[in-house]
């Protein structure tokens, strides 16, 4: 029985298997529509989502399977006091498989050490978000054709932004990635993701000028600035508009820039921009549920 | 300053001097019933002073704990008054329930009852991360 809790998790051939079969649903939807006949996915939702939540759901109804689980914490008995551990022997009771997200990083880790079924993290606080890293690489694979030989810029919150360190974490195993990191001062990547990086003797730039990496970039992974991270509303206000990404600044862009973004938006990139072909923020969304079809069936060891 | 020998026991000499309070504490050295010697600030020939600890009695010392706060330490095992082994402290690989994460943010900040759990992430900076959210531990 596995879990998936950091990207890490999965070696670069599991990844690539990932891919494939997600590319493989993507091609023959019908072949995979009752793979998950009689099996339940439980949503256990301890932070409020949109996509992440409704994707899994998808994913699964796809399979074939059911779903199960609540979308907010007061609607769980986490409201009444109940621990991760004993939330988590719980619901290995009614169903085959988990994904959790939850404010408190750790959280799903803390779950899988107490169920007797796979739990998937659905996003821990500000740590780990696996599965939005999965997306973003098969979004990458399928825009480039390719995971190595790539710039990849970052931008905005990569401080708390998690889907950021998971992304990076996962592209420093591959190879001649070049990481541009664009952000504020007060919003720079953390220490432990960019240990990381010198660890693997990674080449990275950090800058707080998107204007002057542009032209550089094969991949531009815009991030939101998240209000509920910040213990201070001043803060998140004085932050908030730092970068925004409109038309005009595009023009120094390759001609073959993908800009990806692990939504929800909020004004970070200009809606003027949404029919550029290179915008593939709502194609990612697409992707994400594939390849949660193709995450749900290799925990769950359906071939 | 004279302090008898000890019969049966450890004596953990070379600790860094003023580290020795911190061991005595972390390893609940006050709840022993036997002798226990603190002596700080010990001339050293290596180390200019030092700390050494003495203890009494056969206990089962946490090298874990010891090879945390100080992997210079050694340990001295002695039987019938003579050193029979002595032991090079490491770091440990897993720490469990001797530091507290300190990021609001992580599970055991509201489930206290979850062990403290830190893993060594780089040997060489003697880094220990949260095995939950990964935050660095403040070794200080």
């Amino acid at each position: 029985m596995r879990s998936l809790i950091d990207i890490l998790d999965l070696n670069t051939d599991e990844i690539s298997q990932l891919i494939d079969k997600a590319n493989d649903i993507i091609a023959n939807p019908a072949k995979y529509s009752e793979k998950c006949r009689g099996k339940k996915l439980a949503t256990l939702f301890f932070e409020p989502s949109t996509r992440t939540r409704l994707s899994f759901e998808a994913a699964m109804y796809e399979l074939g399977g059911n779903v199960l689980g609540f979308s907010a914490a007061q609607n769980s008995s986490a409201a009444k006091g109940e621990s991760v551990a004993d939330t988590a022997k719980t619901t290995s009771c009614y169903a085959d498989i988990i994904a959790m997200r939850h404010p408190k990083e750790g959280a799903p880790l803390v779950a899988a050490m107490n169920a007797t079924v796979p739990v998937i993290n659905a996003g821990d606080g500000g740590h780990n978000h696996p599965t939005q890293t999965l997306t973003d690489l098969l979004t990458i694979y399928r825009e480039k054709g390719r995971l190595d030989n790539l710039t990849v810029g970052f931008c905005g919150d990569l401080k708390f932004g998690r889907t950021v360190h998971s992304l990076i974490s996962a592209l420093s195993r591959y190879e001649n990635i070049k990481f541009v990191l664009i952000s504020p001062e007060e919003l720079k990547l953390p220490s432990y993701v960019k240990e990381v990086l010198k660890k693997n003797n990674l080449e990275y730039v950090q800058t707080t000028d998107l204007d002057s990496v542009m032209p550089e970039l094969d991949i531009l992974y815009m991030t939101r600035v998240q209000r509920e991270r910040f213990f201070n509303e001043e803060d998140y206000l004085r932050l908030k508009d730092s970068y925004i990404l409109y038309p005009e600044r595009l023009v120094n862009a390759k001609a073959d820039i993908s800009i990806l973004h692990p939504l929800p938006r909020v004004n970070e990139i200009s809606v003027a921009i949404d029919d550029d072909p290179r915008a593939c923020y709502f194609k990612q969304v697409l992707n994400g549920k594939f390849i949660r079809m193709a995450l749900i069936l290799k925990l769950l060891e359906v071939e | 300053m004279k302090i008898d020998s000890i019969k049966n026991g450890f004596v953990i000499d070379h600790i860094t001097a003023g580290n020795a309070m911190k061991i005595y504490n972390l390893l609940g050295l006050g709840n022993l019933d036997c002798r226990v010697a603190l002596i700080t600030n010990v001339p050293s020939n290596k180390m200019g002073k030092k700390d050494i600890i003495k203890i009494d009695d056969d206990i089962v010392i946490d090298t874990d704990i010891l090879g945390f706060v100080d992997p210079n330490a050694t340990v001295n095992i002695i039987k019938d008054e003579v050193i029979v082994d002595k032991k090079k402290l490491e770091l440990p690989e897993k720490l469990t329930n001797v530091i507290k994460c300190k990021n609001p943010r992580c599970i055991t900040s509201v489930e206290q009852e979850l062990p403290q759990i830190f893993n060594l992430t780089d040997k060489e900076k003697q880094v220990y991360r949260c095995l939950y959210c990964e935050t660095k531990a403040n070794n200080a």
